[in-house]
């Protein structure tokens, strides 16, 4: 997200926020001068970020270069070193455990890539649609907003409930009612697994879609779509050629930020299918998990976890740098 | 502008499919919440049998439900307000402030965004554990360890929405007020924060969000005696039943004080989320 890195070149501030203190009658107190006070502003946050997000991302880069099991873990100051023996194991595609990690690669991708295509979808159409004074307007916005204001839990709990082979109201309604699949299809073992997840997925991140892209939609001046529509444009043709030039923006950055959230997602296939779900819902935050605290090695769930971040990093990058790039050739 | 017929009524089709999806698991908790057992463990049906609210009386018993409800409300909001209150000195430093590390300072801040929750549990856990028998406070299993972990987790999207926002601001309000004589802080909390209202209820809404759903985190870090509600919902489900009914009458009673503040709040996360971040 490049915003912040654009907001305003630092430095330079106005004169009279330069002459403020000085003004002052009784002079300046030494945590209020202006090279110091900024510095005090930001200690609590740097000190919450070390502690919390970068001191244990860095034990957990050292940790993927120890033999750290629940033989070693209480005695982790003579853990054995291992070098980068615990990333061969994990990318060693002819292994059992590197071809489940690339198995298990894939299916992030694939989970990510529908989550956000259908997110981004939905929360789009819903947001036009809605970009228009009407009665039920209102309601219907706060109705589309409620899956994501639910706790994670509640949110996809219930879709494990509805999934249930059995009991559960899609075969019901699906098999029972609309006769479209069999009544013995299983959607939380197998192959459906996949799409299942997807779907407990989206329901509960289009909403944020939707309101980031009603918020930007409404940020368009009306003017334009109506010059247009004098010109006699279609609305399609409108929507094409004054709506989506206008979100590019914040299409960037919410494609993005979808993507983060989805790729790192794991409290959607945890609760669906806890511990130990099928092969085809196996995301990576869960296998890394299970690899860890079931299985005790702890060495290599830590270099898995390295592996994951450095994709998301060179991720993020390399879109960053296409996002600049292009805004350069518009410029 | 004027609508053809066509055009209202493929708004109608779109919003009534859309409407659907959104709803029918709402539809699913709050029917669920009021069948009989022997309704949820049989074929699904779309009326209970009979309509019967003894879920939420017997929610309470099941599982130390209150017990679990306090922990979250003491932990959600304590960290909420903390993180608000670091992610505006923060915001604010970067909006306003040019100092060395600046872009260096909101860069990393950003990155620990998309850090996978997963990598950096177990050290975490074990920098808790280590840490607490060197600075004597109790990290592991206690409220202060759940509250820094969430109110960090808040910081990254907070800060720069916040900084977002300040820049949105104009410089005069302080400048003014600095000039009248006020000390940098007493500009910033009299004359920047009234102000910036929106963008601080948008941050404090996610917060509480975050940390009032967490699982993961909260999965390892807690104790019995210090579990949240989204760990605790867990126990409606033993080895041998789950009771659905319950567990959904508990769902209910847990989603409405966060359900209710955010529907009531949108109009001011929309104007947060708008006004700075999203350009």
């Amino acid at each position: 997200m490049p915003e912040v890195t654009k907001a305003r070149p630092p430095g330079a501030p106005p004169a009279a926020a330069a002459a403020g203190p000085r003004r002052r009658p009784r002079g300046t107190r030494w945590w209020q001068d202006r090279r110091i006070l900024p510095y005090l502003l930001i200690a609590p946050a740097v000190l919450l970020e070390l502690l919390v997000h970068i001191v244990p991302m860095i034990a957990g880069v050292v940790m993927s270069l120890f033999r750290l099991t629940v033989f070693t873990i209480h005695h982790w100051q003579s853990a054995p070193f291992a070098g980068l023996s615990n990333f061969a194991l994990g990318l060693n595609p002819h292994g059992p455990i590197g071809s489940a990690l690339w198995r298990s690669f894939g299916v992030t991708l694939g989970y990510a890539a529908c989550v956000v295509a259908g997110s981004w979808l939905l929360g789009m159409v819903a947001a036009a649609l809605l970009n228009v004074e009407f009665r039920a307007r209102g309601w219907l916005r706060a109705l589309f907003l409620v899956p994501y204001a639910l706790p994670l839990y509640v949110a996809v709990i219930v879709w494990r409930f509805m999934f249930q082979q059995g009991t559960g109201a899609i075969n019901a309604i699906l098999a029972r009612d609309l006769h479209l699949v069999s009544g013995s299809t299983f959607w939380l073992i197998g192959g459906n697994a996949f799409w299942a997840m997807t779907v407990t997925g989206i329901w509960r991140t289009w909403p944020f879609a939707f309101l980031i892209l009603l918020a930007a939609l409404q940020n368009i001046p009306g003017e334009l779509h109506e010059a247009a529509a004098v010109d006699g444009a279609s609305s399609w043709r409108r929507f094409r050629a004054i709506t989506l030039p206008q979100l590019r923006g914040i299409n960037l950055v919410l494609v993005l930020v979808l993507f983060l959230w989805t790729f790192n997602d794991f409290n959607t296939p945890y609760v669906l299918f806890g511990g130990t779900p099928p092969d085809s819902a196996n995301v990576l935050s869960l296998y890394i998990y299970v690899n860890s605290f079931s299985n005790w090695n702890f060495g290599l769930g830590a270099a898995m976890s390295v592996l994951m971040l450095a994709f998301l990093l060179v991720i993020s990058l390399v879109y960053i740098r296409a996002f600049r790039a292009g805004r350069e050739a518009d410029a | 502008m004027r609508e053809s017929a066509a055009a209202r009524w493929a708004r109608r089709g779109g919003l009534t499919l859309i409407a659907a999806f959104a709803l029918f698991p709402l539809y699913v908790i709050v029917e669920t919440s009021v069948k009989p057992l022997s309704d949820v463990n049989g074929a699904f049906r779309w009326l209970p049998s009979r309509v019967t609210f003894a879920p939420f009386v017997n929610m309470w018993s099941t599982i130390p439900l209150v017990h679990y409800f306090i922990n979250s409300v003491i932990v959600s909001v304590i960290a909420t307000v903390l993180a608000v209150l670091v992610a505006v000195f923060a915001g604010y430093a970067i909006s306003r402030y040019g100092f060395a590390g600046r872009r260096v300072f909101s860069v990393t801040v950003l990155s620990t965004q998309m850090f996978p929750g997963i990598a950096f549990l177990l050290p975490l856990f074990l920098i808790y554990v280590n840490l607490q028998n060197v600075v004597g406070i109790k990290l592991y299993g206690s409220y202060t360890g759940l509250i820094i972990t969430y109110l960090t987790f808040a910081l990254p999207f907070s800060i720069w929405m916040l900084a977002g926002y300040f820049n949105s601001l104009p410089r005069q309000l302080e400048e003014a007020a600095m000039v009248d004589g006020a000390t940098p802080l007493r500009a910033l909390f009299r004359v920047v924060l009234p102000v910036a209202k929106p963008g601080i209820i948008a941050v404090a809404v996610f917060a509480f969000m975050t940390a009032w759903g967490e699982v993961l985190f909260a999965s390892v870090l807690t104790t019995q005696s210090t579990r949240t509600l989204a760990i605790g919902l867990q126990e409606y489900s033993s080895q041998s039943l789950v009771y659905w009914n319950q567990l959904m009458a508990a769902s209910i009673v847990v989603s409405l004080p966060v359900v209710a503040g955010f529907l009531g709040l949108q109009r001011y996360l929309v104007r947060g989320l708008t006004a700075g971040s999203v350009k």
